[in-house]
């Protein structure tokens, strides 16, 4: 068995651990009742798209800091897995919503900024399709890399900044959140947070595979 | 149980996008892997020529 076969397998349990918790372990809340057992799975997402732009920023900024293509791939990489994370927390948002505010979307600071920043990072990843040249390409994405960043503290600070919609934050704050609601949101979010390592991982191989192909198909056409 | 229906479909295509996902990344990997399998093969051949 390949370690990456260990990995993938390890992710598999802690997400059917995480999505058992969610359904069995954790109480139902009061106010919303069972439809709340969504946030177990919504705001992690959310979570972890954050942190998968900010390694993406890293990698564009590392990338113009010393201009070695693994950076750029990182920074790629780490955007398309972040772009899959907010779809998740755009689509299960309006499905959590709709019960419990009586309305689908509500185009108040959170949710509009989460909407920008999944716009952004898809301008991105479309801005690298239109360049042929590979240095060109990598300089233009990584600032516009370190450009879209700037919407993440706005993303995380919203809440706090405008009154919103959204509910105020319950995780890192003395809020009052159950204890088991806390554990069961934390393997949750340890869960997708693997699962992101893993996907990260997987396409940076893939732009790994396309670095080779590139050099062998120079070293055939130099023949 | 009210609300349930709205759980299973948030979970439902929650985890439908992260396979979804994986899924197209593993496919394209794959198909990288053949391109990158002929274009060895290719210069095997033309290694061979040459001598």
């Amino acid at each position: 068995m390949t370690k990456t076969a260990v990995y993938t397998l390890l992710v598999c349990v802690l997400m059917g651990l995480s999505a058992y918790a969610a359904f069995y372990v954790a109480p139902t809340e009061v106010t919303m009742g069972l439809v709340q057992r969504i946030f177990y799975l919504h705001a992690p997402s959310g979570m972890t798209s954050l942190a998968a732009f900010l390694v993406s920023f890293v990698g564009s900024v590392m990338y113009l800091l010393t201009r070695k293509p693994r950076w750029d791939w990182l920074a790629v990489s780490s955007a398309e897995v972040g772009v899959a994370f907010c779809t998740v927390v755009l689509l299960t948002g309006p499905i959590w919503a709709h019960p419990a505010w009586g309305v689908w979307w509500a185009w108040d600071a959170r949710l509009t900024s989460t909407l920008v920043l999944w716009l952004l990072y898809v301008a991105f990843l479309i801005l690298r399709t239109m360049m042929e040249d590979d240095d060109r390409r990598a300089v233009v994405s990584a600032f516009f890399g370190v450009f879209a960043f700037l919407d993440v503290p706005l993303v995380y600070g919203s809440i706090w900044w405008w009154r919103t919609q959204h509910p105020q934050p319950v995780v890192f704050t003395s809020a009052g959140l159950d204890p088991t609601m806390r554990k069961v949101f934390y393997l949750s979010w340890l869960s997708l947070l693997c699962l992101m390592a893993l996907l990260i991982r997987q396409r940076y191989e893939l732009e790994a595979s396309r670095e080779e192909l590139r050099m062998l198909e120079q070293e055939l056409e130099a023949r | 149980m009210k609300n349930l229906d709205s759980v299973f479909a948030a979970y439902l295509i929650g985890w439908g996008v992260f396979f979804v996902f994986s899924l197209t990344v593993a496919k394209r990997a794959a198909s990288l892997k053949k391109e990158l399998a002929q274009l060895k093969e290719r210069l095997q051949d033309s290694a061979r020529q040459g001598k």
